[in-house]
């Protein structure tokens, strides 16, 4: 047993923490979110520079050999700072396929174009009636000489205003919702036939509808065996879920220190509310529930290579208990801060937000809490 | 013991029925929490019930109430959640009207509520402030007499839509050297286009702008416009607060809300199957369902209470706090249900709807979770449901 991190990962930690202390100090995310592009491409140059982009890669490919824990770091300090750049989709998700699946050729033109920061992902999953069934496809690829068409439409794809290319899942055969039939594609978002529709997030990332009009796609874009990608899809997004994790785990650290200060400085009938009982166990349960996340957060990261079921119930304990988690914190942090904590001035409903919408995305609660009984 | 209502409520309840069928302007029904909505929106329902003389149902009928019982009351309220109708504001109908009638002078009376019941003067409440929340009590802002006029300095905060208020009534403090704080508090209404009153709007979580700081600067107040009595204000301010407690438990727009909340379980669909049909779901739908009925007998008992005679008492912080939970597990409840289609910023989509654009997500997600941003609010203001259980602990528990 060992829960200590490397030199190296102490390293990584500390840096970053540093560099989302400076780039992502309350008022510079405030106009970043604001502003057109929603993002800045110079952070995530930064990024690159730090080597962030390239942790979780070999190094034959051009990374730094690391793995999900170091992941989880990053993500803990992204949560912190509650950064909107898209690790997830790019170095995650996208990076997740080409490594797991990618071929030789695939790797080459892709991973290195990640590490370095100049190729952007986002992972279009989600359909308006899929609900968290990754199977549960009306998108489709057909074979079409070498290539496949993809026709469809993907909902609330996050980052795709920002990203050059998308992972795309469709349906290469069987039936909606079988097991079989799920193939998974990069495609270069300028292809002709995708029609994008943007917008902002309720916290404070950017979006997009995505719709496939008859886009055609050269065979070397399916990444791993046509038809057989659900485990693939299962693997990888189970990794997001633990990276996503670490995020939730950082966003409600600082959350419950905010609201801690918080309860120490505002006065009322003359005492800081902190005296006052009733909101002290509540921050002593938000507090519990944080530790708490944070252990499964390190399960589910540590079983990220085990097998299937091992692999896949400890991740689905971990969405349930930090996705409870975060409700908790998110709304005991507005309650203890009062009117102040509904403004949209104040840090800390922006953190409610975040926690929020975790929740739901990768599968919430209940749908965790099925996949884990089905596991039993 | 009897649930049913006579036939007598039953005829008023048709009555009313038919009426908002007929009158209830059609481009407002099911509002939701629409961000286009105008003030004119926000008072066309109470113009057109200030013609019925509906608009002020639970006032003394010689002010203009209507006599009806808490239980005809109840039905009103009823009816009106059923097409999920927006109902008049709060602030001059439940709050400042009643405070006048019974503590104002007859000229007060005869000068103010008649745009309260019209709905053409809009008021709103200027109690908080900046350092006085919960501790209402600590507040700083002063009246001072100078002649026939009071000067009145001070920043108030959560002001609500006093971006749009005619008038307001404010707390303020006119006696410094009182020896409880309580004491030395004054009930005055202001004239909100009075030199030296500022309002500045404050953005909320989910994008709106509803509440407001309020800046007063050497604002001069004929001192006509103070009621009841100076430095008694905290008796009217809390008269008010029990008021303003017994309308907040929200059970009828709850009702409606599930009923929504169930509309929309069977349009998503989990497995191929719909939502509703999901037994997690469900169950938790089943769950809210019996603790509103549980809240719907509470305040029928205390409705009945009142009708024998006795005051809003503090049983009403049960209707608020189990009011307010619930209708917050609604929202988040219909936040779960629509899934992905949650996530989108409605508000940064609005403007670009020309015609041949695709819709994103189903109508019913677009407010999703403004609507559940928003809610938070409901157990904190009104007197924060810890304030609430406070008062439950000395006036029912005695510790
Ligand atoms: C099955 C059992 C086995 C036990 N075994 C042992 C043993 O082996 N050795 C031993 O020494 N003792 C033992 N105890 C005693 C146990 O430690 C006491 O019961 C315990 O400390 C609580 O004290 P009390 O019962 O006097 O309750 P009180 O101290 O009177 O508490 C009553 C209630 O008030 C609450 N309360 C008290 N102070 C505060 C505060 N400041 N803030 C908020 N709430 C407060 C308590 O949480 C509790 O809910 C045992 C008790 C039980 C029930
Ligand atoms: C949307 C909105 C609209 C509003 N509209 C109006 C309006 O129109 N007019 C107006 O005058 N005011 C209005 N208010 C103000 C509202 O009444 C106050 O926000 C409320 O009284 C709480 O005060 P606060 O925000 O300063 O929180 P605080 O009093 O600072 O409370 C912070 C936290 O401490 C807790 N706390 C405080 N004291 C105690 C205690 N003794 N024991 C345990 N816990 C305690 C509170 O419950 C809360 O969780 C509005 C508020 C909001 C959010």
């Amino acid at each position: 047993m060992d829960f200590n991190f490397t030199e190296e990962q102490d390293m990584v930690r500390d840096g970053l923490s540093r560099m989302v202390r400076e780039q992502y100090d309350w008022e510079s995310r405030r106009a970043a979110i604001a502003s057109d592009a929603g993002w800045r491409p110079e952070v995530w140059a930064q990024l690159a520079e730090l080597g962030i982009l390239g942790m979780p890669f070999s190094e034959e490919v051009g990374g730094f050999g690391g793995g999900a824990v170091d992941a989880m770091i990053v993500m803990e300090e992204f949560g912190k700072g509650l950064v909107v750049e898209p690790f997830v989709p790019t170095v995650v998700c996208a990076g997740g396929f080409l490594k797991h699946a990618g071929s030789e050729a695939q790797r080459e033109e892709h991973l290195s174009a990640i590490i370095d920061g100049s190729r952007v992902f986002a992972f279009a999953y989600a359909e308006p009636r899929g609900r968290y069934d990754y199977a549960d496809l009306e998108t489709t690829a057909k074979k079409d000489g070498d290539g496949y068409v993809l026709n469809g439409h993907k909902a609330v794809v996050i980052g795709a205003p920002w990203a050059s290319h998308l992972v795309v899942t469709a349906r290469t055969g069987g039936d909606r919702r079988d097991r079989e039939g799920v193939s998974v594609f990069i495609v270069d978002k300028s292809a002709d036939g995708i029609v994008t529709r943007d917008y902002e997030t309720v916290d404070g990332r950017r979006a997009s509808e995505v719709y496939f009009e008859n886009v055609s796609v050269p065979g070397d874009a399916l990444i791993g065996d046509e038809g057989a990608a659900l485990p693939l899809i299962e693997q990888v997004t189970d990794e997001a879920i633990a990276a996503q994790c670490a995020e939730a785990c950082g966003a409600m650290k600082v959350a419950h220190a905010m609201t801690v200060e918080y309860s120490r400085q505002r006065k009322q009938f003359g005492v800081p509310i902190g005296k006052f009982q009733v909101l002290q166990h509540r921050m002593v349960d938000m507090y519990t529930a944080y530790e708490q996340s944070v252990s499964l957060t390190y399960l589910a990261t540590l079983k990220l290579e085990a097998g299937e079921r091992e692999r896949k119930r400890a991740v689905s304990a971990a969405k349930v208990g930090v996705g409870q988690a975060a409700r908790l914190v998110g709304q005991e942090s507005i309650q203890i801060h009062g009117g102040n904590g509904v403004t949209d001035e104040y840090a800390i409903g922006h953190y409610f937000k975040r926690l929020t919408i975790f929740e739901s995305e990768f599968g919430n609660v209940d749908h965790h809490l099925k996949r884990h009984v089905s596991l039993a | 013991m009897n649930l049913e209502f006579t036939p007598e409520e039953k005829a008023f309840r048709d009555e009313v029925r038919a009426f908002i069928s007929q009158n209830y302007p059609a481009h407002l029904a099911d509002f939701g929490m629409r961000e286009d909505m105008s003030p004119e929106d926000m008072v066309a329902w109470h113009k057109i019930l200030g013609e019925k003389g509906w608009s002020v149902p639970a006032w003394p009928v010689e002010y203009g109430g209507t006599g009806w019982t808490p239980t005809q009351r109840y039905i009103w309220s009823e009816e009106n959640a059923r097409v999920n109708a927006f109902m008049p504001l709060p602030f001059g109908v439940a709050m400042v009207g009643p405070v006048i009638y019974t503590f104002g002078n007859e000229e007060q009376k005869a000068k103010h509520l008649p745009g309260i019941r019209s709905g053409d003067v809009w008021w709103c409440q200027g109690y908080s402030e900046p350092g006085a929340g919960s501790d209402l009590a600590s507040l700083k802002t002063t009246a001072v007499r100078d002649g026939d006029h009071y000067v009145i300095n001070g920043q108030k905060t959560w002001t609500t839509l006093a971006q749009y208020a005619d008038w307001g009534f404010f707390l303020c403090r006119t006696d410094p050297d009182a020896d409880k704080p309580q004491e030395g508090i004054s009930f005055i209404l202001v004239d909100m286009k009075t030199p030296g009153v500022e309002v500045k709007p404050i953005k909320l979580l989910d994008g709106g702008y509803e509440v407001n700081e309020t800046w007063l600067t050497d604002v001069r107040v004929p001192v006509e416009n103070l009621v009841g009595e100076e430095n008694k204000g905290w008796t009217y301010a809390k008269f008010l607060l029990a008021h303003e407690r017994s309308g907040i438990a929200g059970v009828a727009r709850s009702k409606r809300g599930v009923e929504k909340l169930r509309e929309i379980a069977a349009k998503e669909t989990l497995d191929g199957q719909p939502l509703i049909e999901d037994f997690d779901f469900a169950r938790k739908v089943s769950q809210l369902e019996i603790d509103l009925a549980a809240l719907e007998i509470t305040e029928l008992r205390t409705l009945a209470g009142e009708q024998a005679g006795k005051g809003p008492g503090p049983e009403s912080s049960i209707l608020k706090i189990k009011g307010t939970e619930i209708q917050q597990r609604l929202t988040e409840l219909t936040l779960e249900a629509v899934g992905s289609y949650g996530t989108p910023y409605y508000g940064s989509i609005a403007n670009d709807t020309g015609s041949n654009e695709y819709p994103i997500g189903p109508e019913y997600a677009h407010h999703s979770a403004a609507t559940y941003f928003n809610m938070r609010k409901t157990s904190i203001y009104g007197g924060s449901n810890e304030i609430q259980r406070n008062i439950i602990t000395k006036m029912i528990l005695g510790l």
